[in-house]
């Protein structure tokens, strides 16, 4: 004991000092970062240079060398001969003017389209809504339902004035939202529930959860799409028929809830089993136990993985494509196919993967801010 | 650490009720992990109101014992009753005496996502219906008790060890239970926080509290324990009250591992 009384005092009698200015600062970043040594100068400088080099190339292309629009001709034929002259030097962003409705629509009526443009709207308006933590209880549910439930009526339409607009004619964007929301919506609490069922004392449940996990998982999401669009209505009774937009859903769940739960389930593992028996020792039951003490902690583990698996399977939806589904790559490729816009495939895909990178940035982003706020306290 | 194992303190007068049923009733308790064979024939009965420190070498089945009284392990033969029920496959036999009998352990197994007070109230709220407001009042008062009232919003990682651990009985306490288990909760201490968590478990066996402590602080046991029993090898090789067990072992067995223990101290 008094060894450490002696010390204390000589510790605080010297005042901190702040670290020498070689230590920090920019220029001292610089040096330890860039310039520590005569290859590392060396590697800095050239590979600045190929950056620089590549930033100038693009701004050319997608920028200074770039055409906006192009004349229609009468017959409604675009004159894109300025493009192909261009072609190589510099973007012809017209075929995206000329055709993002198509894009962003599929073939849903053309006089029609403000109601996918507010479907998508509503979408997004549903994430950012169900993003907030405020909104983190029940409240949520009846907003999903009505929100889901306007987007239903403003799709087919059919009632209110609105003409019936039947679910082959649907494409773009509206689909790719519609297969990925509910897709993850669904999945997630179903892999949940195969996470714990695959630690559950119940051997039928376990085995039930293990054959469902390492079934789905084993096939790839191609095969299962095939089969629930090729092989399902084989099995159905003569007249009944299920919807291929729905087919093709069950299958996008399935497979994510698989995926989804061995994530869960790595959450689960990794909690203390102090946690688990200090919930039994205080009585609580089993859902209680889970719902208040293990699940809370095990997702926010699992926070990296399960943003990881949402993002993948947002972009995965776009497999729907081999099996006719309108998805919003699927149009985009198809917007090309007209001959006067053949061969304007990469400001397309640029267009499109645009898209995507915004819905999956916003999810990244948003996670990590959920990671620190959720993870609070772990901070001391 | 030299304070608490002397023994001019006062010893907590004893609440032991003979008269009552007994709290605890262990009847030729058998256990096996595989093919070890950790509790042999066990047969342990605690009074209302008795406090029974438990030692022995590491491995002897203390913990695991202590572990079956609330069934966080279970027993493979023999009965146990707690309360005058018998601890079986019922669930809801299991819930009531869960409900009665608070557990600390070695490593606090706090709720690191919850509030010190959240900690507190979850038991009572979920399992004793009891209203938010009042849990919460229940919960200042014991962490009144534990002396760290001023602790109750912080997280479980922002407190010392021996803060954890006192939040820990504190949250037992809040169920308001007739028994509680220790299972080494001071093993894991710095020597400086032992004494602090020490002295709010005298606080509790002077109040009459039921105790089953499984612990190697023989200054602990000499000032608060109605009997000690050394368990080895799954067995209760012997037991008394603290001046017989530790002034007059009788076995081999108890010899050694006093001798070793007090070689530590």
């Amino acid at each position: 004991m008094s060894d450490i009384t002696a010390n204390t005092p000589a510790m605080s009698s010297s005042e901190p000092r702040s670290a020498p200015l070689t230590a920090v600062g920019p220029i001292a970043w610089l040096r330890t970062n860039l310039f520590s040594g005569w290859l590392s100068t060396a590697v800095t400088l050239a590979l600045g240079y190929l950056i620089v080099r590549a930033v100038i190339g693009f701004v050319d292309w997608a920028f200074i060398n770039a055409i906006w629009s192009v004349p229609v001709s009468p017959t409604g034929v675009a004159q894109t001969q300025a493009c192909r002259d261009l072609q190589g030097s510099g973007a012809c962003w017209a075929v995206v003017t000329e055709k993002h409705r198509f894009m962003l629509f599929g073939t849903y009526p053309y006089e029609q389209h403000w109601r996918p443009a507010i479907v998508c709207l509503l979408f997004i308006g549903l994430y950012i809504v169900s993003s907030m933590r405020r909104f983190w209880n029940w409240t949520l549910i009846p907003i999903w339902i009505g929100t889901l439930t306007t987007i239903g009526i403003l799709m087919w339409g059919g009632i209110l004035g609105l003409p019936y607009v039947p679910q082959e004619r649907w494409g773009g964007l509206p689909i790719t939202l519609i297969l990925a929301t509910f897709g993850l919506a669904l999945a997630f609490p179903l892999s949940i529930l195969v996470a714990l069922g695959r630690r559950s004392n119940l051997p039928a449940i376990k085995v039930l959860c293990v054959l469902y996990v390492e079934l789905i998982r084993g096939v790839p999401l191609i095969s299962l799409l095939f089969m629930a669009s090729v092989m399902f209505p084989l099995f159905l009774p003569e007249g009944m028929n299920i919807d291929k937009l729905l087919r093709a859903q069950i299958a996008i769940t399935l497979f994510a809830g698989a995926y989804l739960a061995e994530v869960v389930r790595g959450g689960l593992q990794a909690l203390p089993k102090g946690q688990y028996e200090a919930a039994e020792a205080m009585g609580l039951s089993y859902w209680q136990k889970t719902g208040l003490i293990i699940l809370p902690q095990a997702l926010r583990l699992v926070i990296p993985p399960l943003v990881n698996t949402f993002i993948g399977f947002f972009k995965d939806t776009s497999l729907v494509l081999i099996i006719g589904i309108f998805d919003l790559l699927t149009a985009g490729k198809t917007a090309i196919v007209e001959p006067s816009w053949q061969g304007f495939g990469v400001e397309v895909y640029v267009f499109v993967g645009l898209i995507y990178l915004c819905f999956c940035f916003a999810m990244s982003k948003y996670s990590q801010g959920l990671e620190a706020e959720l993870n609070r306290h772990r901070r001391r | 650490m030299s304070a608490a194992i002397e023994t001019t303190e006062v010893h907590v007068a004893s609440a032991m009720r003979t008269d009552a049923p007994p709290a605890i009733v262990l009847d030729k308790v058998n256990k096996w992990f595989g093919a070890l064979h950790v509790l042999r024939d066990v047969d342990l009965q605690v009074a209302t109101g008795e406090r029974v420190v438990v030692c022995g070498p590491s491995g002897s089945g203390k913990s695991t014992m202590i572990r079956c009284i609330n069934r966080l392990e279970t027993h493979q033969e023999g009965k146990i009753l707690v309360d005058g029920i018998e601890l079986s496959d019922d669930v809801r036999a299991l819930d009531a005496i869960r409900r009665d009998v608070g557990m600390v352990f070695q490593s606090f197994n706090l709720f690191p996502h919850l509030t010190i007070l959240e900690n507190c109230t979850l038991a009572p709220i979920w399992v004793r219906k009891m209203p938010k407001k009042q849990a919460e009042e229940l919960a200042m008062e014991y962490l009144t008790r534990v002396r760290i009232p001023e602790q109750a919003k912080k997280y479980p990682g922002q407190l010392s060890g021996g803060q954890q651990q006192r939040v820990a009985i504190a949250r037992a306490l809040c169920m308001k239970p007739k028994i509680m288990l220790f299972d080494e909760p001071t093993s894991a201490l710095d020597p400086e926080m032992i004494k602090e968590v020490l002295d709010t478990m005298v606080m509790l066996a002077a109040e009459g509290m039921t105790m089953i402590c499984v612990t190697h602080e023989m200054g602990f046991a000499r000032q608060v324990a109605d009997r000690v029993v050394f368990m080895d090898r799954g067995e209760v090789v012997e037991s008394g009250t603290p001046d017989a067990v530790f002034n007059d072992p009788k076995t081999e067995r108890l010899k050694l591992f006093l001798s070793q223990i007090l070689r530590g101290h």
